[in-house]
């Protein structure tokens, strides 16, 4: 419990710390604070598993930062900050902040680098991305969802986000190789241009499942000699086997 | 419509039929339609609740029925003509309304759109129930005679719907089905004689609105959350093709500016880019790739470079059967392999029609090659009438992503994969040739190693000593390969699938004689589940580690044929405690669905249908409480047993007709026209028999009856096996109807000796008795297997006939001839 509490005192203290004052915002800055005392709470929660009690205190910072009521659909304003995921029309959503959060944190970016992305949706994840620094492409095969999420980028000044409306198989050659790449759109299977494009040490991360149901989070790695190794991760904890066994 | 005459002393036995066949043809045109619009599990919980407008039915005329049977022939021609104008309009109206099943744990407003779905739903069921109840009440003396004719009506709607299917596209069926209610309501207008020019003319209006409706007007709103939704979003795509049937909705959509590269599986060192595809969808969900020819051999490097070209890699393959066409890539990659004889086995003839005329161009002719043969008919079927061999049994992938996730196919019955039909094919199997599953891998494992269960049960049925030195099991990130082999694997296919795996980069998870040390190396799992779950299940604590495990993990059988029901009660308090931190995905939400549909329908009956009647009961005086009793135990008993026969006959003949679409129709039909049958010679027994008389007879024999019907369904599975369909058929008919005859007595005997006041009442609480028995007989047979519900269900008609020899409510003419 305690572990727990200390927790949330850094979340709300990163939240009120790193956040930029905008005083005509003040709603939705006490409501990003309190997404990220949530966010923090469930990573102690499954901290066991995920073999860490916190995330890169960066992270959490860029996520108490972006205004994801920016990317959300007028009427769901109200839920813009709930710890779940929203729709966004066309069939897709904006991802669950703990989802957000716990993808971001498994690039493990130690400095700005150059991150592509699959699946730009409502922008949220690249404004994320730019938030810690990044460099990010991010393509979009849904047009009227791209060209949305491009305009809303540019009026809320994420200047390090270049967006397209494109096929994604073949990546974002003029940028690559990237630090990391984030997949979001569906695909039966990883491009492989994707991966050429990925540089030695780098990582990728896919998540897997319906689209309000993560059912799990890939981690592909790429060592330095371009060897590709997968962690798939359930963001839960959650041990089926409950006797011993050999 | 004040003209008309009173009705003339024969009721209205035509239109009634025609309304009970526009109704129970709108209900099963239902469920097509929602499984198209949505996911079918949510389609059935939407639609049994609907029916409850049945039920408020009996509530409404218990109200008003006095002042209604004043104006019968007006009040019974307007409800068929609700009917008709309400069954387009609520459809329209609840597919506009924004329902994400998904989002149902995260976001309680959705249960309210649920909720105003359903409630749409029941108006047009609410309004042709009033007419039937309005008819059976009108006509008491002759009620047996009236509800012969609805019931006969009934069954022949089911097998109409059915081959319309055949003919229109649903979207058009549901203009028609409205059609036949206005036609009910003419026939009805000139069997009671009523000559109101207003009647007629709204009539045929009506009915030239519905045959003027132009093409798209009724045009369905697929959910946007199914894949082709999502597809039809991406720039240029186009839908090149759609055919319907009753099997399902195939939809081809072509997408030139953005390719479908369509390669589940593909190992992550492969490098080639898949060829041209088209994609191929199912109800507007389940995409498969049509391949185009190509010359390019390195395009087809997704094929051999996939969990699934495992059995290829271990030995030359010389003949292959595969289950089912998913696309043509299992075709295309035996053929990549110098396989000879390629036979496959495909239930739906419109995919086949598809792939070998449609588009065979496109394929290079790929089906209809001297190598490849295609049986149209159901896998298990085949096998079991084929006494050929093979190299290879492939299945196609099962439990894709997104379903998975929802649990959609939780409580279906699925007789493939059961220890009995994995036997079968077992049995098939050249000595040394494999069985081969591809599934996609879950995090925790639970479809593999259920697969495992029923593997090693099948294998152990099979005489095989040590299943353990028959199975390999290979993973990569994505799927797992579940290779099973009829005989002891030799050393040198265990090098190949070594070097197999090297190649590719996949993980090991088991094979005869691994170590722990070659596991979970390249696809990093928190713990090896794979490898320790399939070690316990081929090892002596099988059981003990089904037992202990958190998802239901024992093999799946033929009485309970519920592969993918994955659901155990002590795990969900576990996973609803994360369910905020990605706990959702863990609940297998398809048996929770249909417990909140139990709950829902329960809580809807007692306050829609019970508590209203306390009120008229107070208010009338007619009868007090306790009197009620019994016949709420009779009706009810009845309404419970009647449905639960009927679902579990529909699961046994699935087994029997190898589809479920031919199993409903066969069932449906069988039951309501012998049990319309039946209620007819009720009405002829009545004239000389005394209820109580007749009742003692009958339900004895029911009993009787129910038990041969039994046994002798258990013993048709296997007997009949190689039997051509329309035999199949014609036996399941002969054999359901004895059975449904006598079922068909008991309800309008009780409800013609019931006091006149309280037969709308019985008419709900068996009506409300038959949906929550739908949803229950379902919940049972998971539990406790198909010949137990049949066994409750005939206890529940011995019960029905007790209660009714004590019946307070009888009027005096029950006991007397």
């Amino acid at each position: 419990m305690s572990r727990r509490a200390l927790a949330r005192a850094a979340a709300v203290l990163v939240a009120v710390t790193c956040s930029p004052q905008l005083p005509a915002e003040d709603g939705y800055q006490r409501q990003r604070a309190a997404m990220v005392e949530a966010i923090a709470a469930d990573v102690v929660a499954t901290s066991e598993y995920l073999g860490q009690s916190a995330l890169d205190a960066r992270v959490l910072a860029a996520m108490a930062t972006v205004p994801r009521h920016e990317f959300v659909p007028p009427l769901l304003l109200p839920a813009a900050y709930a710890n779940r995921p929203l729709p966004i029309g066309h069939g897709q959503t904006i991802s669950q902040p703990y989802i957000v959060a716990l993808m971001t944190d498994l690039l493990g970016l130690e400095r700005p680098g150059k991150v592509f992305e699959l699946g730009t949706g409502s922008g949220y994840q690249a404004a994320v991305l730019a938030q810690l620094g990044h460099e990010v492409y991010t393509l979009e095969i849904i047009e009227p969802l791209g060209e949305a999420a491009r305009s809303r980028l540019a009026r809320l000044g994420y200047d390090r986000v270049h967006a397209r409306v494109a096929d994604g198989y073949y990546g974002w050659s003029e940028a690559a190789p990237f630090d990391a790449i984030v997949v979001t759109a569906a695909a039966s299977h990883v491009p492989p241009p994707l991966l050429a494009q990925l540089k030695p040490g780098g990582r990728m991360v896919i998540p897997v499942g319906g689209r309000f149901t993560t059912q799990q989070l890939v981690l592909i790695e790429k060592d330095e000699v371009g060897e590709l190794t997968t962690r798939q991760m359930l963001p839960v904890m959650f041990v089926p086997l409950t006797g011993q066994h050999d | 419509m004040t003209e008309g005459a009173w009705p003339r002393p024969r009721p209205p036995l035509f239109a009634i039929a025609l309304l009970s066949a526009a109704m129970l043809s709108y209900e099963l045109l239902l469920m097509r339609l929602f499984s198209i619009i949505q996911w079918h599990h949510f389609a059935y919980m939407i639609i049994s609740l609907a029916l409850l407008g049945y039920g408020v039915s009996g509530t409404f005329i218990t109200l008003f029925g006095a002042a209604l049977q004043r104006r019968f022939p007006e009040a019974f021609i307007a409800n068929i003509g609700l009917f008709a104008v309400t069954s387009w309009w609520a459809f329209m109206l609840a597919q506009a309304l924004p329902f994400n099943p998904e989002e149902l744990l995260w976001h309680w407003g959705q249960l309210g759109v649920a909720v105003a779905i359903y409630l749409l739903l029941a108006v047009p069921f609410f309004f042709a129930a009033n007419g039937i109840v309005l008819a059976l009440a009108r006509y008491q003396a002759e009620l047996p005679r009236v509800y012969g004719w609805d019931l006969l009506g009934a069954g022949l709607g089911g097998l109409a719907v059915v081959a319309l299917l055949f003919v229109v596209p649903p979207s058009r069926a549901l203009e028609l089905i409205g059609l036949a209610a206005v036609l009910a309501g003419m026939v009805g207008l000139w069997e009671l004689g009523l000559r109101s020019v207003a009647a007629w003319l709204l009539l045929a209006l009506a009915g030239l609105i519905f045959m003027a409706l132009p093409p798209g007007v009724s045009r369905l709103t697929i959910s946007p959350y199914k894949s082709l939704s999502q597809t039809l979003q991406t720039k240029g795509t186009v839908v090149e093709l759609q055919r319907s049937s009753p099997l399902g909705l195939l939809t081809v959509v072509a997408s030139p500016e953005i390719p479908f590269r369509h390669a589940p599986g593909f190992s992550l060192m492969g490098q080639g880019e898949p060829p041209e595809q088209l994609g191929l969808f199912l109800d507007g969900d389940a995409m498969a790739a049509i391949n185009g020819a190509t010359g390019e051999s390195e395009r087809l490097e997704f094929l051999t470079r996939s969990t699934a070209a495992l059995p290829y890699r271990l030995r030359p393959i010389e003949k292959v059967l595969l289950v089912g066409l998913d696309g043509d890539a299992d075709v295309l990659r035996a053929r990549h392999f110098d396989t000879a004889d390629i036979q496959a086995v495909e239930l739906n003839p419109q995919v086949v029609a598809l792939l070998k005329d449609d588009y065979a161009r496109y394929t290079g002719g790929l089906l209809r090659g001297p190598d490849v043969t295609v049986h149209v008919g159901d896998a298990r079927g085949f096998m079991a009438a084929t006494d050929q061999q093979f190299d290879l049994i492939q299945y196609p992938t099962r439990g894709g992503f997104g379903s998975a996730v929802a649990g959609l196919y939780t409580l279906n019955e699925d007789f493939l994969f059961t220890a009995e039909a994995i036997g079968l094919a077992f049995e098939r199997l050249r000595p040394g040739g494999y069985l081969a599953f591809n599934l996609w891998a879950k995090v925790p494992p639970r479809d593999t190693l259920k697969l495992l269960a029923t593997v090693r049960a099948a294998l152990e049925e099979q005489g095989v000593r040590s299943p353990q030195r028959s199975v390999i099991l290979l993973r990569s990130w994505q799927t797992t390969a579940l290779l099973v082999k009829r005989g002891a694997f030799a050393s040198a296919e265990l090098d190949a699938l070594r070097a197999f795996n090297r190649e590719n980069g996949f993980d090991l998870a088991y094979y005869p004689g691994i170590t722990s040390a070659e596991v979970n190396r390249r696809s990093v799992l928190a713990e090896p589940s794979y490898y320790l779950g399939a070690t316990a299940l081929l090892g002596p604590r099988a059981v003990e580690f089904s037992k202990a495990y958190k998802f239901m993990i024992e093999p799946a059988t033929d009485q309970r044929p519920y592969f993918f029901n994955f659901f155990k009660w002590r795990t969900l308090p576990e996973i609803w405690r994360a369910r905020d931190r990605g706990g959702m995905a863990l609940l297998e939400a398809g048996y929770p669905v249909v417990i909140g549909t139990l709950a829902q329908a329960v809580l809807a009956s007692l306050l829609l249908i019970l508590l209203p009647l306390r009120v008229v009961r107070r208010a009338a005086r007619r009868t007090d409480a306790p009197r009620l009793w019994p016949t709420f135990v009779a009706v009810g008993s009845l309404g419970f047993g009647f449905m639960f026969v009927e679902i579990i006959f529909i699961q046994r003949l699935t087994l029997l007709l190898s589809h479920p679409l031919y199993a409903v129709t066969t069932a449906l039909t069988s039951f309501l026209v012998f049990a319309g049958a039946g209620s007819l010679l009720a009405h002829r027994l009545l004239k000389r028999h005394a209820a109580r008389r007749l009742l003692a007879v009958v339900v004895p024999l029911l009993l009787i009856a129910g038990l041969l019907a039994l046994l002798a369904a258990e013993g048709l599975v296997t007997a009949a096996a190689g039997w051509g369909m329309l035999m199949k058929v014609t036996i399941a008919a002969l054999l359901i109807a004895p059975l449904a005859c006598l079922m068909g007595m008991p309800f309008p005997t009780m409800l013609s000796a019931l006091d006149a006041a309280a037969l709308p009442w019985a008419w709900a609480v068996n009506g409300c008795a038959s949906v929550v028995g739908a949803v229950l007989a379902t919940l049972l047979a998971v539990h406790v297997g198909a010949v137990a519900v049949v066994l409750l269900a005939l206890a529940l008609y011995w019960l029905a006939g007790f209660a009714f020899t004590g019946h307070p409510l009888l009027r005096s003419r029950a006991g007397v001839a």
